[in-house]
């Protein structure tokens, strides 16, 4: 039987590398699931909240998610989005790949750069999902680009506060904790 | 801002060609989901299965969202209720009063009603809900509209039973899950729903407009009929939706035809019912196609009431939407 150990222990600061890492993912997955439950909406008024996500986390901190990884968190949000199985997986895709050639292309960047290149962005893709959405239906695509200004117009605007969040939970994921070793 | 890590990835063969692999990787990513896009748009839902996984893993936080949303208007109610108890009461009483007397005349008439129809061996035309079930989310980032309710193949749904509410058709169900099933709502721009107008029955189709609209397209060409105002109800025909349901209400007339407003407002309405898919041929109460009759005299091509489907006795028309 072992001595019951008297000396206090020692307190040593470390970080969770795993933690540090799935976070985004984590991340990004949420926020996809989160126009889902506010509301029964019946017409399409929430931000595509994972892909805003996305691009908030790409330009916060390029080259922590993998060019690759638009396809898989793509996958997990058609899953729940309502769109077309695919949609989001290109889209996302294309995403990730632009955004490193605007980033190689004008390599200084401030808030409102970022906050431009975004709206940009936010724009083509729900225009793009748009189309994808009624591409097997012809007839009702001449009438509705109007319906997602609102929508493209929040999304835009609410696109700074999703960059807090995410810089909020980058400080929470590179926190480091002192525990008893 | 300092601009970012310089992405030039020293003289390492290995980091060079990791970082090589991940850029094929992304645009294989686009690829990928370029084909797969075009399986699920021009293909028919193969992908189903997955929405259904992710419906049934989400569920419950959903359920407690959709309750949480149901709590959040029923304290407001509370909260105001309380300024305007006293003279709400006193109406109230006078109310509950007069609607004593109404219910029993009205139980007289359902009594009498049933005991008619029992006599004319005519059965009830609107069926028992399958299922309760909550609305429990929605696709509010998306222009197509679905919903997701709580019941599943558990509770027996099966896809293309009608859902509504008290108020009117909410839309069908599109995939079930085991708990939880995916329901396109009558506002998609793909859901077509066969009605008649309430007051006398003429015949329309009505489309989704994806905002929350509905586009009310009319079968006979020529006059506009409509008026504001107009309520139209499903008519049964193509067999998916019971007769009877009411739909939609025109609030906007176009030159052929109207622009309407559901009458169940999805976002509004937390509980619907699922019903059993209805079937025009297997109605024991409609008469059984006569095979050799004549073909009937012509009649004038513009006659309304020839098309009435009240009770489509044509059991052969499909169009289904």
């Amino acid at each position: 039987m072992m001595p019951a150990r008297t000396k206090t222990p020692k307190l040593v600061t470390v970080s969770m590398p795993w933690l540090a890492y799935a976070t985004p993912w984590a991340a990004i997955m949420l926020a996809s699931c989160l126009p889902l439950w506010p509301v029964i909406a019946s017409a399409p008024v929430m931000p595509p909240f994972g892909y805003l996500m996305l691009l908030a986390w790409r330009q916060l901190r390029p080259g922590l998610l993998p060019v690759w990884c638009g396809a898989l968190l793509g996958l997990f949000d058609d899953m729940v989005s309502g769109q077309p199985m695919g949609s989001a997986i290109t889209l996302w895709s294309a995403t990730m790949l632009a955004l490193d050639v605007i980033e190689a292309r004008f390599p200084w960047r401030n808030f409102l750069t970022e906050w431009l290149v975004a709206a940009v962005m936010i724009a083509i893709y729900i225009l793009l999902g748009l189309g994808i959405a009624n591409a097997a239906n012809f007839a009702g695509f001449a009438v509705m680009p109007v319906v997602v200004a609102p929508q493209i117009g929040l999304s835009i605007l609410v696109y700074p506060l999703v960059g807090r969040t995410v810089a909020a939970i980058d400080r929470w994921r590179l926190r480091r904790y002192r525990v008893a070793a | 801002m300092a601009p970012p890590v310089n992405r030039r990835t020293s003289y390492s063969r290995k980091a060079q060609y990791s970082t090589f692999a991940a850029y094929v990787a992304g645009v294989l990513g686009v690829l990928g989901g370029g084909a797969v896009l075009a399986s699920s748009v021009f293909g028919h839902s193969a992908f189903g299965w997955m929405h259904m996984l992710a419906a049934d893993v989400e569920a419950p936080a959903a359920r407690i969202g959709a309750q949480t949303r149901a709590g959040a208007g029923s304290a407001l109610d509370v909260a105001g209720g309380f300024l305007t108890s006293g003279a709400e009461n006193a109406r109230l009483r006078r109310e509950v009063a007069l609607a004593r007397t109404r219910a029993i005349e009205t139980q007289a008439v359902v009594d009498e009603n049933r005991r008619l129809k029992d006599q004319l061996h005519l059965l009830s035309d609107t069926p028992q809900p399958l299922a309760n079930a909550w609305l429990i989310a929605s696709s509010a980032s998306s222009t197509r509209r679905y919903a997701t309710i709580s019941a599943g193949s558990a509770q027996g749904v099966q896809a293309g039973m009608p859902v509504r509410t008290a108020q009117g058709l909410v839309g069908r169900v599109l995939e079930v899950g085991h708990g939880a099933a995916r329901i396109l709502l009558v506002t998609d721009t793909e859901s077509t729903v066969p009605v008649r107008r309430a007051s006398d029955g003429t015949p329309a189709f009505i489309n989704g407009k994806g905002d929350g609209t509905l586009q009310v397209r009319l079968l006979s060409l020529g006059l506009n009929p409509l008026k504001k105002g107009d309520v139209f109800v499903t008519s049964g025909a193509g067999g998916l939706y019971w007769p009877g349901t009411p739909m939609a209400q025109v609030v906007t007339l176009t030159h052929d035809g109207a622009i309407a407003r559901p009458l169940s407002d999805p976002a509004a309405s937390e509980m619907v019912a699922v019903q059993p898919a209805w079937e025009p041929t297997a109605d024991p109460t409609l008469p059984p196609p006569a095979p050799d009759v004549p073909p009937p005299p012509p009649k004038k091509p513009k006659a309304p009431k020839g098309t009435k489907t009240g009770k489509p006795g044509a059991a052969g028309e499909k169009h289904h939407p």
